[in-house]
């Protein structure tokens, strides 16, 4: 993973000693409110509901050990002894102090760690494929330019006061596992014709009140061109974003009035000045970032032997076999393997991690690993390169630290942001909506049989739970002060990203497991062999649950009275 | 006297900003005008002590290459929220190749300073009340940046092996 230089090290030291000056000037009474907030909202800090709640980067979501024994001790320190990690591959601490946010900040510097630009109107962190690197059917890796972006994008003088947020997605594989459709940015590594790799760029997608796939503005761009390319695009955005009403602020709502065509005439237009500036990317440069994301040390290992020895293990636990079915993604070097630590089990806030939790994962990960971690979007961990023949004693420790719950993928594996527990932009509670589904659908078999079903729970439209792209999405919606809930179908976040249909009325929290109930049997009385929920839901539509849903029971016919 | 920082010091201004409804006769004194006024009247003024002012919402290339007749162009910040005003700025500099005085108006805030010295500006008319000696502070928030911008056009990593080891 990229290592901090010297100059790396110094920018994100001065960063902590410029918030520093600023909370000192704002708990004196020098800086007023409305001024102080975009700043500390630039490092990561917001006020909640209850107490401030402070958002780390974890840039494309790659840690190590170290950084993860960090957060344990801040968890412990500064915090209840917990974290959450969010569906942007970031991490959230909910009960820091504000006053001790800057020491806070200070001790994640030692670790090259940093709450830059998590919030506010700038360029956020930028994310990618949580099995970047080692996913079997990608170009290039895409931490490299994840990386390069990072670089860029830290304090740009020009960007940090945007109209609105501003998100970049990158993926190295033809398979879309990093949502770059609904990216302000997305950028998928390609090849041309002459086999050089480059860059096809979307922009204005993205999720939020008005949900948008993104739009293709250019099919392939050099590699060293990419930064005069993005300054032209945050230029022309930065310049012709609306500014009077923050719902119309985001960048997609600018590509959809002036269309992608009119909208990517302009970037050229503004690139054709842009690419005279020397920002631009050197072969030298790019070679330095690629270094840091070499394979680590694997060894030589026979794939077929590992699997043998695994499948007799199987037969004797069929526990482990489950997980294995779930939990394990396919490495491309033989003999390995990526494993997924739930967060979800049932009674757990969706993506929450305890201090211990934290200190356990990175001895497994230095054990089995070569000490990294991965968060992922769905709100999990990855332990990217583990030996095939250690996942068995990885298992064991993992069942024994609450992380082994073989559910990835399946409807248990909840993304839910949240919520009205914390957020203060929250209508409704998320994390009690899927509990309560947990609760409900507690027969693994059952889960098992539905097969792959991601349901996404957010607390209010501004998405962070990504419903649009749920195949059962929730929203949280308020009516007169009361929490109800709206159900969308159909959504999907993979290649062929699609935004689901709501279903109708909304419901009360207690309605919820019920209605999801309906929702499953529908799909269960519906589909082939083998058939996921998504597939079934495009063969039939939505009318079928929609019946079923809101059909009222049948009336008793009334006794007469007049005998 | 109104106080600004310039060139990293506080020192007194006499410039006059007029409103963009401004209507008669022009005071005798130095003058920021706004840069429609300019496009409208521009041959009939005399411009020997008159320096112009863009608004947010103001498109630059309105002005373009004459920017340079001016010893000084302001840009205007109605909230400090309102960040069109870099790119103007950096427009100005390097697309125009202005070379006078590149100044920030309107509610502009202290911890700006960095962001804005290195689009070009180097005066500051921050938003009223700020200590501005104490501000002065805030030009050199980082010793070191990433990216290209108008005070330093070679990004990082293309200096001399700057970025390296």
């Amino acid at each position: 993973m990229y290592r901090y230089n010297e100059n790396d090290q110094k920018i994100i030291e001065q960063r902590v000693a410029q918030f520093r000056g600023q909370t000192d000037r704002y708990l004196a009474g020098e800086l007023a409110e409305e001024e102080f907030l975009p700043l500390r909202l630039q490092n990561g800090l917001y006020i909640q509901r209850l107490a401030p709640m402070l958002r780390i980067a974890v840039p494309y979501g790659l840690l190590n050990s170290k950084q993860f024994r960090k957060l344990a001790h801040i968890a412990r320190t500064y915090d209840k002894g917990y974290c959450h990690i969010t569906t942007r591959q970031n991490i959230q601490f909910n009960w820091p102090q504000l006053e001790e946010v800057p020491n806070i900040l200070a001790e994640l510097a030692e670790v090259q760690m940093h709450a830059v630009q998590t919030s506010g109107n700038c360029i956020r962190n930028t994310t990618t494929d949580q099995f970047a690197g080692i996913a079997q059917d990608e170009l290039e890796d895409p931490r490299p330019w994840c990386e390069m972006i990072r670089q860029w994008s830290t304090f740009h003088p020009e960007f940090a006061f945007l109209p609105r947020k501003f998100k970049i997605a990158v993926s190295g594989t033809k398979g879309d596992r990093a949502a770059i459709q609904v990216h302000d940015i997305g950028i998928q590594i390609v090849k041309n014709d002459n086999n050089e790799i480059g860059f096809k760029i979307l922009v204005g997608g993205g999720l939020g009140r008005t949900p948008v796939v993104g739009s293709v503005i250019r099919e392939f761009l050099p590699q060293e061109d990419l930064l005069s390319y993005l300054d032209a695009i945050l230029r022309v955005y930065n310049r012709h974003g609306n500014r009077a009403n923050k719902y119309k602020a985001r960048i997609k709502i600018l590509v959809r009035a002036w269309t992608p065509e009119v909208f990517a005439e302009e970037v050229e237009a503004e690139w054709e000045y842009t690419k005279k500036i020397p920002c631009d990317l050197t072969q030298q440069e790019i070679n330095r970032v690629k270094g840091f994301f070499t394979e680590p040390n694997y060894e030589n290992l026979d794939g077929n032997d590992a699997e043998q020895q695994l499948k007799a293990l199987t037969e004797d636990n069929i526990a482990f076999g489950k997980w294995l079915q779930r939990n394990i993604h396919p490495h491309r070097v033989p003999g390995y393997a990526a494993v997924t630590l739930s967060l979800k089990p049932t009674g757990v806030a969706p993506g929450d991690i305890t201090d211990a939790q934290l200190d356990a994962i990175a001895d497994l990960a230095d054990k089995f690993s070569f000490g990294e971690i991965r968060t992922t979007h769905s709100q999990n961990l990855v332990l990217a390169d583990v030996k095939i023949s250690d996942l068995f004693e990885l298992w064991k420790n993992a069942k024994s630290g609450g992380f082994a719950t073989p559910n990835i993928g399946t409807l248990t594996d909840m993304i839910c942001c949240p919520g009205g527990d914390f957020c203060s932009l929250a209508n409704a509670k998320s994390i009690p909506v899927a509990e309560a589904i947990q609760r409900k659908f507690d027969d693994m078999d059952y889960v098992y049989d539905l097969g792959d079903l991601s349901l996404n729970i957010s607390g209010c439209m501004n998405a962070c739970g990504h419903h649009h792209v749920g195949n059962i999405g929730v929203l949280g919606v308020d009516k007169k002060g009361e929490e109800f809930y709206q159900i969308q179908l159909g959504g999907n976040a993979d290649t062929d990203t699609t935004l689901g249909n709501v279903l109708g009325p909304s419901f009360g929290r207690e309605d919820m497991p019920d209605v999801i109930e309906k929702i499953l049997d529908v799909f269960v009385e519906n589909r082939t062999t083998e058939e996921p929920f998504i597939q079934t839901y495009r063969r039939i539509g939505i009318t079928p649950f929609k019946e079923r849903v809101y059909s009222k029971p049948p009336v008793e016919p009334k006794e007469s009275t007049d005998a | 006297m109104p106080k600004i920082i310039k060139d990293g010091q506080v020192v007194d201004d006499t410039w006059v900003i007029i409103d963009k409804d401004f209507e008669g006769d022009l005071p005798l004194a130095k003058v920021l005008l706004p840069m429609q006024y300019y496009l409208d009247k521009g041959d009939s003024l005399n411009l020997m002590c008159a320096g112009i002012w863009i608004d947010s919402e103001e498109e630059v290339e309105a002005i373009g290459h004459e920017a340079n007749i001016f010893p000084l162009i302001a840009v205007n910040f109605p909230s400090f929220m309102d960040g069109r005003g870099f790119s103007t700025g950096r427009l100005l500099k390097e697309r125009y190749g202005f070379t006078g005085q590149l100044r920030a108006i309107g509610n502009a805030i202290q911890d700006q300073l960095f962001y804005l010295k290195r689009c070009g500006f180097n005066s500051y008319d921050l938003k009223d009340g700020t200590n501005l000696e104490a501000a002065c502070q805030s030009l050199n928030d980082f010793d070191i940046t990433y990216q290209s911008s108008t005070d330093q056009p070679e990004a990082l990593f293309r200096r001399n092996g700057l970025h390296q080891n």
